[in-house]
């Protein structure tokens, strides 16, 4: 499903503040992938998916999601593919629309966007839906800028943003990072439900050792823009956090 | 009233793509320049009005590539243009600095003939441009494209991670702001009676000061009522200059006036935050303090 092959990125690349924060990282994922990733700050876990979702252009190696090279490809293009939930609540949506335009506008990534209406009546109501699922009281609200949500609102709204037009990979990046703890037991447990119920393939970044744990099917741990450490199933499953610690102190 | 479809196309650029557009004073003149000398040399004085709309977007076309394709900031890619047309205008008049449609028919010509006054006449015409004018870029931010080039102008990475090509996104605006900024040019040309290379001077502040006016006294919560503060915040702003005119300001300290204005407009929120006591009432449609 993606296939991340010797990719390198070098920020400041030839200056003094030569930093190589990808290196020559290679990482494969199978259809239905449920990937956790951990490690410090600066490891380049940011700049793994950034580079994956065509943030910028990568110094070398390949990208392919779903069998196409996208190596090439500006972000817009990638967009097709990837649904994406940013650590910060307010870089996923856009404060001046509605919640209802900015779902329409989610539910056309990928397609050619026309002069017709942006938003028709059908697609309301399955709009509604869908926020009525996330139980925030949403589905009342369709008509309200996105500005005036909380940060919690916001980031269950990117969720579904992110996932409305089924995304062949999800990548999220701390996006639960700048909620209190009770919203962001909520917007984890609606990812959880979201991703097991369409098998989405998935690449996310947390620190919280507990839930890169028990999330997911596999777990890999970064550091200085590199793997050092992958689990898979029962031996990740048996893992604690004390001893994911221990691997970090390690490097 | 004329002004109205300048300032629609200032909001265009300096509201909804965050990016305030210089090329406004070259377009302006463009399009006058355009209708202007169609008009002098016989021509159908409303083709001449609808020739002013290519002509200005072509030169929003070039603002948007030297921006997107070429990585000039936005500013500076504004700029760029309004320098560049200032010579095509002179072109665009044969080699002149202006223009006269003296005798000549223009857009009002008909109107008057029906027993109208100018001022009325003007009024009238005016109204029916704003009031297009208006629905033309409410409909065009409601459509599909509209609502990506929206996202864009207000959340770039959004806009990219849905899909959108945001550097079109942007091409696209400048094209129809400018568009509306040349037909706005026109019709003032046709009701001077003249093309002038000068008129453009500071048209983007006019806007901005119509714009602010329009926000502050006439913004709702809904885009369409944010389009139509457009038009009564520039016939506020007519209004203002001519009492200012009519209490014995003279003419050429116009410019000053409006410029200390506008300073003082956009720097209100600011100061009103420091001073700890915002009331909220500014808020724009996009949430903007
Ligand atoms: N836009 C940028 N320009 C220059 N350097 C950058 C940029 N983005 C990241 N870096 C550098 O790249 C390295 C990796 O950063 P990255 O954001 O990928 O880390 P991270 O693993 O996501 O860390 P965190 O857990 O703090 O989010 C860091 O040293 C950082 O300073
Ligand atoms: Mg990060």
């Amino acid at each position: 499903m993606l296939k991340v092959d010797n990719v390198t990125k070098i920020w400041g690349a030839g200056t003094a503040d030569e930093n190589t924060a990808v290196d020559a990282l290679t990482l494969n994922l199978e259809e239905g992938d449920f990937i956790t990733v951990v490690g410090g700050n600066g490891s380049g876990k940011s700049t793994t998916l950034n580079a994956i979702a065509g943030t910028f252009p990568v110094d070398a190696g390949k990208i392919w999601i779903n069998g196409i090279d996208v190596t090439k490809h500006p972000s817009y293009k990638r967009a097709k593919l990837i649904g994406r939930v940013f650590q910060d609540p307010l870089m996923g949506s856009a404060a001046s629309l509605e919640i209802q335009e900015n779902l329409a506008l989610a539910s056309r990534r990928g397609k050619r966007r026309s002069l017709r209406w942006g938003i028709n009546k059908k697609e309301r109501e399955r709009y509604r839906d869908l926020l009525s699922i996330l139980g925030l009281g949403l589905e009342d609200r369709m008509s309200d800028k996105v500005g005036l949500l909380s940060g919690g609102q916001r980031q269950a709204l990117t969720l579904v943003m992110a996932t409305l037009k089924a995304p062949k990979l999800l990548l999220l990046d701390e996006h639960t990072a700048a909620l209190d703890p009770k919203t962001a037991a909520k917007v984890l447990e609606i990812t959880e439900t979201i991703i097991k119920k369409n098998r989405f393939t998935t690449l996310m970044v947390t620190h919280n050792m507990k839930d890169a744990i028990s999330l997911g099917n596999r777990l890999i741990m970064m550091s200085e823009g590199k793997i050092v450490y992958e689990a898979e199933g029962g031996a990740k499953q048996r893992l604690t956090p004390g001893e994911m610690v221990d691997r970090f102190a390690m490097g | 009233m004329l002004w109205s479809v300048m300032t629609i196309g200032v909001y265009m650029s300096y509201r909804v793509m965050n990016m305030p557009d210089l090329t406004a004073e070259g377009s302006i003149v463009l399009g006058a320049a355009v209708s202007a000398v169609i008009i002098a040399q016989g021509g159908n004085p409303f083709l001449a009005t609808l020739a002013a709309i290519p002509a200005g977007m072509t030169a929003g076309l070039v603002t948007g590539v030297l921006h997107t394709k070429l990585k000039i900031p936005g500013l500076l890619s504004g700029i760029l243009c309004m320098i560049a047309l200032y010579s095509i205008n002179i072109r665009v008049m044969l080699g002149a600095a202006n223009v006269s449609l003296l005798r000549r028919r223009t857009v009002f010509t008909g109107l008057i003939e029906t027993g109208l006054s100018r001022n009325m006449s003007t009024l009238i015409l005016g109204a029916v441009c704003a009031a297009l004018a208006v629905t033309v870029v409410y409909c065009f931010y409601g459509t599909e494209i509209g609502c990506a080039v929206r996202a864009t102008g207000n959340n770039d990475e959004m806009a990219k991670a849905q899909g959108v090509n945001t550097d079109m996104a942007k091409v696209m605006s400048l094209v129809i702001s400018n568009g509306l900024i040349a037909l706005s040019g026109s019709l003032i040309c046709q009701y001077l009676g003249f093309s002038d290379i000068q008129m453009g001077i500071g048209a983007i502040v006019i806007g901005l000061a119509s714009l602010i006016i329009g926000e502050v006294l006439f913004a709702g919560r809904t885009f369409k009522r944010a389009l139509i503060a457009m038009v009564f915040g520039s016939l506020v702003y007519r209004f203002v200059i001519a009492m200012v005119l009519e209490a014995g300001m003279p003419a050429t300290d116009l410019k000053l006036f409006t410029a200390i204005t506008v300073a003082i407009a956009l720097s209100l929120p600011n100061l009103k935050k420091k001073l700890g006591k915002s009331k909220g009432k500014l808020v724009d449609w996009q949430g903007r303090k």
